[in-house]
């Protein structure tokens, strides 16, 4: 009764090799990120130094650190964060506790997801118009954080409004019973068990603004800048250019600098999703219900 | 209040409902209730599933405007002004206590639970909190068990626990009106005996509605008692009568006696 016959044979056959391809499958998904990563780390480890990072460029930036360029990248990251973090999640609130299920708010949604799926240079041609040019901020760090921040906008909303999404909806009903507004319900009993799932998405944007170039090429970012930058008005020099520039427009550039600029780049973003991660770890160990 | 009272009967009732009607996105879920909740009873609602008496209970403190799609008509007064008559239905509701089917412990800690609602009026005077607290969750027989844990969290308490939390915050409103939606299912038979103590000594002070699934719990505590079915009141029979045969509608006999439902 309990003998094997082909059919279950053939099936237990098939069901060992198709594991088999998506394991194989699986591991060619890993093989470029490890590979990267290795080749920067061999290739790029060499260059990094205190220098390095905390001179300036010399010698037509085949020499020299990449100071203006580290500074430059967190001033567009802090300033892109400052525009975009108060509305995304305002945004967020309103589309996840206030909003009527109509068609403007399905017309809303859509415009979200639109809004992800527009290339950056794009947004690149959109903030040189929008922000250099009409509103006359000029190139610089202002305008291009502004760029980066309405490139970025999405991830922010996303997250927060999924964040919010955990928080039960009975709790929500409990309060409002009580005779509490909505606002008195999101400051009590939503915000604060959804802030953790919103700094996430704030990090994910950080490490997505980071990297960005086409964005800024335009708009704030410059080739070569000798100095820190003073204010917002300012232009800058950023990682990702800087990258982009000293590894295609100048020549003589030894060879471990590109793959060091990289190196110290990536190791910001993978700082910044390691940092989400521990979020997000932190929030499942602290969950209330 | 500020309003005067209009209705002569006012003091006689409650909760006065007239030809109210729920419809969800244009789908209707009860019509044609009229009735009238006396004051200081227990009024029991039962019926099986989906008869409306959840919405029923919405349609009391306004929860229709929290609610997408749902539409109330009719007129519906609570202490004899028309729900919709209050400007603010925030008001309404600080003075109706809610209970639901399944216990809600917010994610705050048991103090907090009981305190949100003094909080959200802008009491912040400790002691003042701390004899609320205290009251309440020694009504809502909870007080023993979490006197000396009153920090950790009212989410993660057992079910019969927290739903005696619940209890104790919705009579942290101070309300003249409880409604209670199938308290009881989640319940363990020995809490839900507790609670019904509470209960009977509570309608000295409030309105109960007792909306249940159980028919001898409503027999066990209801002074009137009005069967919902597929979305249409029955009947509002004085409860005793209901049980001892004397039923208007036969469908109401046949559901108390178990035969459906």
């Amino acid at each position: 009764m309990f003998e094997a016959t082909a059919r279950n044979r053939r099936n237990r056959k098939v069901e060992g090799l198709l594991r088999l391809l998506f394991l194989w499958m699986t591991c060619m998904l890993i093989l470029p990120v490890a590979l990267i990563l290795g080749v920067l780390v061999v290739r790029g480890g060499p260059a990094i130094s205190w220098e390095f990072l905390f001179t300036q460029p010399l010698d037509n930036m085949t020499a020299g650190g990449i100071l203006p360029a580290l500074v430059g990248t967190v001033w567009l990251v802090v300033v892109a964060l400052i525009a975009s973090v108060p509305v995304g999640v305002a945004a967020a609130l309103y589309l996840s506790e206030y909003a009527p299920d109509n068609r403007l708010t399905r017309a809303i949604n859509l415009a979200i997801i639109n809004l992800a799926g527009v290339p950056s240079i794009v947004h690149a041609l959109f903030g040189l118009g929008a922000f250099v040019i009409f509103f006359r901020f000029g190139t610089s760090i202002l305008a291009a954080s502004l760029t980066l921040a309405v490139m970025t906008l999405p991830v922010v909303i996303v997250a927060t409004r999924e964040s919010l999404q955990t928080v039960p909806l009975a709790f929500r009903e409990a309060c409002w019973n009580m005779g509490a507004t909505r606002w008195q319900t999101i400051r009590k009993i939503v915000l604060p068990n959804a802030i953790s799932g919103i700094l996430t998405g704030v990090i994910l944007e950080v490490s997505r603004t980071s990297g960005e170039t086409a964005p800024i090429m335009f708009t704030g970012a410059a080739f070569f800048l000798p100095f820190l930058p003073q204010g917002v008005l300012d232009q800058t020099m950023a990682m990702s250019l800087h990258l982009f520039v000293i590894s295609t427009q100048v020549p003589d550039v030894p060879e471990h600098m590109p793959f060091g600029v990289a190196l110290v780049l990536i190791s910001m973003v993978l700082a910044m999703n390691g940092l989400s991660i521990a979020f997000r770890v932190y929030l499942r160990g602290r969950k209330k219900w | 209040m500020s309003v005067p009272v209009q209705a002569s009967e006012a003091a006689d009732y409650a909760i006065e409902v007239e030809d109210l009607a729920i419809r969800y996105h244009g789908k209707p879920a009860l019509s044609d209730v009229t009735l009238q909740a006396p004051r200081h009873e227990i009024f029991g609602i039962i019926g099986p599933a989906n008869s409306g008496k959840t919405s029923f209970l919405r349609a009391i403190n306004r929860m229709d405007l929290m609610t997408a799609g749902m539409e109330v008509s009719g007129s519906v007064r609570v202490e004899g002004r028309d729900v919709r008559g209050w400007r603010n239905p925030y008001a309404l509701r600080r003075r109706i206590g809610v209970v639901f089917p399944l216990p809600v412990g917010l994610p705050l800690s048991i103090y907090d639970n009981v305190a949100l609602s003094s909080l959200l009026r802008g009491t912040r005077k400790k002691a003042e909190l701390d004899v609320i607290v205290e009251r309440c969750l020694r009504r809502a027989a909870l007080w023993d068990e979490v006197k000396d844990r009153l920090d950790s969290l009212g989410s993660l308490l057992s079910g019969g626990q927290q739903q005696r939390l619940t209890i104790a915050r919705a009579l942290s409103q101070d309300p003249s009106i409880l409604l209670l939606d199938e308290f009881s299912i989640a319940v363990d038979p020995v809490t839900t005996m507790r609670i019904e103590e509470v209960l009977s000594e509570l309608k000295s002070e409030m309105t109960i509605v007792l909306v249940t699934n159980l028919v001898q719990q409503a027999r066990r505590l209801a002074s009137q008692t009005a069967f919902f079915l597929t979305g249409e009141l029955v009947e509002v029979t004085e409860t005793e009568a209901m049980f001892e045969g004397g039923a208007k509608d036969p469908r109401t006999t046949a559901y108390v006696e178990g035969k459906f439902g």
